[in-house]
């Protein structure tokens, strides 16, 4: 309990007081618990977690595999159900809105995406405008004009009319990510965007989202693998170890040898990027001692 | 399924650029498909009209169709091919539609109506109530539906088998299972019936012959709802092909979705099949070009699906009737002999075309 306070400026406080400490994001879970399964086989993924996660600010949900980053990101975007606890919205239950309404606040990016063939990146970007058509709505001038933004805050306009299926990995992503901004929302949700893509290619997409937050205003959430990629671009970090945040706060605060011990069972050294400041993690090798079971 | 492609309202300049690249090598817009496809419906309604079995030439027959000749001509052309014609279309269009609707759900190109036992459940359905002693034509078509929705449930249960995902080849063979089994029910129950060969005929093979107007019009109901349902759905349809999780996080119900397609594509082949019995292939065969033509967007697939799948069935409807003349070969003959290529062509392509 002692290395978590140290990690957690935060866990010092009552629930209450974190609670309001946090009303003003505008997304935020509450005591929130989330799993699967039938009663027999039921897992719960995600325990009683109180989160807030900061307005205008890319934040990096980081930890091992399996810990519930992307149960937790899932519940965010509306797409599972909670047991207990709530995942609130402009303060309101996430599931009073309808689908439709936090579609036209959150925009999600998840891991599986299917890119069916003979689809341009034009097309796919429309429909990033379909939570604000009716069934009897025509697609108007203004959807147009905001694809258009859309492609060119992505940087993908030159490649508005060619087929997905024959672009790379990295320019696939960023027409993923203009569909996501196509639909005009303040929050936008990414599952691991940079998964399978090489270095440049995640750069490309790295820098986007930084762009995104620090001059669009956008709020990002997503997950990401890669620790050292988290501290490089994140500016607040959460770190999830067995469904319960083990340290939140921006990467040079909360990112320690102890936590990435805990984390991944892993030593390392930590120094400051000598060209922007962020942690940067140096001299990884295996331990033995790997933090199990819950971390409370 | 609004005329997003043809809006004409659009004109800024930097949305018109972005408009006017919109063309993507080897594929057309739709709007140049549209009316091309729209000639060919057209013309192969005037074949059905004037082409046939009987005395009728097509001479004659065009006289009538400009208000003159005999009577027996007028009869002919009037009160015998024009209705057919008419259930033709029908038919061709539920059926291109339906196989369209289900190839999207199934997320599998060969999900075809006809193939996975669609048909055929709709056809033992109504072998089922024929031999409990049901008549009226009326209720022929709800039966039907029932029927087809059942073979729909059952075969679209199968894709969340192992690895039916990742082979769509494996759903089709779970379909003909089905389809074969179903078939041969039918006979058996139609068969214990002991009603003219005929009628087994019509319900094991399909065709259009000697149907009278009055099924169609007591499906008229059940293909408007389709019709409006096809209309909420094309949307959300449309972006489930992105996958689940995209559809969600724009705003849609996947899992609702695919419920109401499932019902429409059994709304959709239940009638066709108490039209016209089980014709195979046409679910396949139009949707196929119809995504080759104008991609793969179900917006545009359906669109097409209407005059394509008129053009397709109407054609192997008079073709059935000139072959051997003065009877008829059945329907479901044709449209296989027309539609099989394409299965083969789809299977033997290197790289199945995602759905």
């Amino acid at each position: 309990m002692s290395a978590e306070t140290m990690l957690d400026p935060r866990a010092m406080n009552s629930p209450a007081d974190r609670h309001a400490a946090a009303t003003t994001d505008t997304l935020r879970a509450n005591e929130l618990s989330l799993g699967y399964g039938a009663r027999q086989r039921h897992v719960t993924v995600i325990d009683s977690l109180t989160l807030g996660l900061p307005d205008g600010k890319v934040t990096a949900i980081v930890g091992p595999n399996g810990c519930g980053k992307s149960t937790l990101l899932a519940g965010l975007a509306r797409l599972q159900l909670p047991e207990s606890g709530a995942v609130l919205l402009e303060g309101k239950d996430i599931h009073a809105y309808k689908r439709r309404e936090v579609a036209q606040r959150i925009a999600l990016l998840p891991q599986e995406t299917h890119s069916p063939e003979g689809v341009t990146v034009h097309e796919l970007v429309r429909f990033g405008r379909q939570p604000y058509q009716g069934a009897l709505s025509q697609w108007s001038e203004e959807d147009q004009r905001l694809v258009a933004e859309a492609m060119a805050a992505a940087d993908i306009e030159s490649l508005a009319d060619r087929e997905l299926a024959s672009m790379s990995g990295g320019q696939r992503q960023r027409a993923w990510i203009a569909m996501a901004l196509a639909q005009q929302t303040p929050l936008l949700l990414l599952d691991e965007p940079t998964s399978a893509l090489d270095l440049g290619h995640q750069i490309e997409v790295f820098e986007l989202i930084q762009r995104l937050a620090h001059e669009e205003g956008k709020t990002i959430v997503m997950v990401v693998h890669d620790l050292a990629s988290a501290c490089r671009y994140a500016d607040h970090i959460v770190a999830m170890h067995a469904g319960h945040v083990i340290a939140e706060g921006a990467p040079a605060e909360v990112v320690t040898p102890e936590l990435v011990r805990k984390l991944y069972g892993v030593e390392c050294r930590l120094i400051p990027d000598p060209d922007t400041g962020t942690p940067l993690l140096i001299g990884v090798r295996r331990t033995s001692e790997r933090l199990s079971g819950s971390a409370t | 399924m609004q005329a997003e492609e043809t809006s004409p309202q659009v004109r800024r300049p930097r949305a018109h650029a972005a408009r006017m690249t919109h063309k993507v090598s080897g594929r057309l817009a739709l709007r140049q498909v549209m009316p091309l496809a729209c000639l060919s419906a057209l013309l192969t309604c005037l074949a059905s009209l004037l082409w046939g079995a009987g005395d009728v030439g097509p001479w004659q027959a065009l006289q009538v169709l400009a208000g003159q000749g005999s009577d027996q001509a007028r009869f002919v052309v009037l009160e015998l091919r024009a209705p057919r014609t008419l259930i033709g279309m029908v038919v061709g269009m539920m059926l291109a539609c339906g196989g369209a609707l289900m190839q999207v759900v199934a997320r599998n190109p060969l999900a075809e109506p006809g193939l996975l036992g669609v048909s055929a459940g709709a056809s033992f359905a109504v072998a089922v109530a024929l031999l409990l002693g049901m008549e009226a034509t009326g209720m022929h078509v709800m039966v039907a539906q029932s029927g087809a929705l059942l073979g729909c449930l059952f075969v679209m249960s199968t894709v969340r088998m192992s690895g039916a995902r990742q082979d769509p080849v494996r759903l089709v063979l779970a379909g003909a299972a089905l389809s074969s089994l179903l078939v041969a029910l039918t006979s058996l129950a139609l068969l214990i019936d002991q009603r003219a060969a005929d009628e087994i005929r019509f319900w094991v093979i399909g065709s259009l012959a000697g149907r009278s107007l009055e099924a169609l019009y007591s499906s008229l109901p059940s293909i408007l709802l389709a019709v409006l349902l096809t209309l909420w759905l094309a949307r959300p349809l449309s972006a489930m092909v992105l996958g689940e999780q995209v559809a969600s996080g724009l705003g849609h119900h996947p899992k609702r979705v695919r419920k109401v397609a499932i019902l429409v594509v059994a709304l959709l082949v239940g009638a066709a099949t108490a039209l016209a019995g089980p014709v195979a292939f046409v679910g396949l065969a139009v949707p196929y070009v119809a995504r080759a033509l104008c991609g793969a967007d179900v917006r545009r697939t359906l669109w097409l699906c209407l005059p394509l799948g008129v053009t397709m069935l109407l054609s192997a409807d008079v073709v059935s009737r000139l072959v051997v003349p003065p009877s008829e070969l059945p329907l479901g003959v044709l449209t296989t002999l027309m539609g099989a290529p394409v299965l083969i062509a789809v299977v033997r392509a290197r790289r199945l075309p995602t759905l």
